[in-house]
């Protein structure tokens, strides 16, 4: 399967990402990690892309990194129709302090918008 | 990132538990603070257990026991404030106040058979009566957008919409002055 996961540094991005990678070495999917700017994110693109090249390296496959200027929800939607994707996969959403589950802006773009089966990791 | 918006004004003085009333079943209930017994988690454990899935908001409470003891055991804490609504022995509902920075983020739960009584009214009261007299200044919760019986509580106790772009509606109240405002 040709899989887009977007990630932009919040912890539920990260652990989309580790799943994805782990999924893919099984399967044999056909990965792209888009690294996307998330306004609600500390972490900067260098280190979130730093952390895609450690998971895949540690997973053995091959795949591809790609930074992803702009709107990432739209990007997200617009990447994974004009190139073919299977699935788009994400982030699942962080936990608020009463363990409410909250979908991110991005997530709730791509989720409406996506004309591409989308998967949210939890 | 947190910068959620209160209402300016405190809302009004809400009655502090012990509160007992007749709900509109003709039922005895009692709201009262939480007391950290052993007796009263497995109250809860049995309210939660028996929740009705199709009432669940955002992933809470979680399905089955061993997720809703995680769960509790994370808002029962003596941080957090906890009321809850007794019909005898039984759980009728529970509500909590969960700090987060300088504000605490609120939630509600009434059991099936005890919805429509009137419990749920009288339940968010007396946790916001317990949070007043504990001195808590501001409080928010969010609420999925489409649960309208939930949001006309929320606004008839004074909440107001403090975000709306989102899936999910978030209100804010606030309780107390703060002491550090003008």
């Amino acid at each position: 399967m040709k899989v887009l996961c977007g990630i932009g540094g919040s912890d539920d991005s990260l652990r989309a990402l580790e799943r994805t990678v782990d999924r893919a070495a099984v399967a044999g999917d056909e990965l792209t990690v888009a690294v996307v700017e998330n306004p609600d994110s500390d972490a900067a693109v260098e280190e979130v892309t730093r952390r895609a090249e450690e998971a895949i390296r540690d997973a053995g496959i091959d795949a591809e990194i790609r930074r992803v200027e702009g709107d990432p929800g739209s990007q997200l939607v617009d990447i994974a129709e004009r190139e073919g994707f299977d699935e788009i996969v994400l982030g699942g959403g962080q936990t608020s302090p009463m363990g409410k589950i909250t979908i991110g802006p991005i997530a709730e773009f791509v989720l409406l918008n996506s004309m591409t089966s989308v998967t949210l990791v939890r | 990132m947190n910068d959620r918006r209160y209402p300016e004004a405190a809302a009004d003085r809400f009655e502090p538990p012990p509160i007992a009333f007749t709900d509109r079943e003709g039922r005895e209930v009692e709201i009262r603070a939480y007391d950290g017994s052993e007796g009263t988690d497995e109250a809860l454990v049995s309210m939660y257990t028996a929740f009705d899935p199709s009432d669940r908001a955002q992933g809470i409470p979680p399905g089955g026991e061993k997720r809703v003891r995680e769960w509790l055991e994370a808002i029962l804490t003596d941080d957090c404030l906890n009321v809850v609504a007794w019909c005898g022995d039984e759980v009728a509902g529970h509500a909590t106040l969960v700090p987060d920075g300088d504000a605490y983020e609120l939630a509600i739960f009434v059991h099936q058979t005890y919805q429509e009584a009137g419990v749920g009214t009288r339940l968010i009261s007396g946790l916001l009566g317990h949070g007043q007299a504990e001195g808590v200044e501001k409080v928010w919760l969010t609420v999925e957008r489409w649960n309208r019986a939930a949001v006309s509580l929320y606004e008839k106790i004074g909440f107001e919409t403090s975000n709306a772009e989102s899936f999910e509606l978030e209100m804010a109240l606030r309780l107390n002055e703060s002491e550090d405002e003008e």
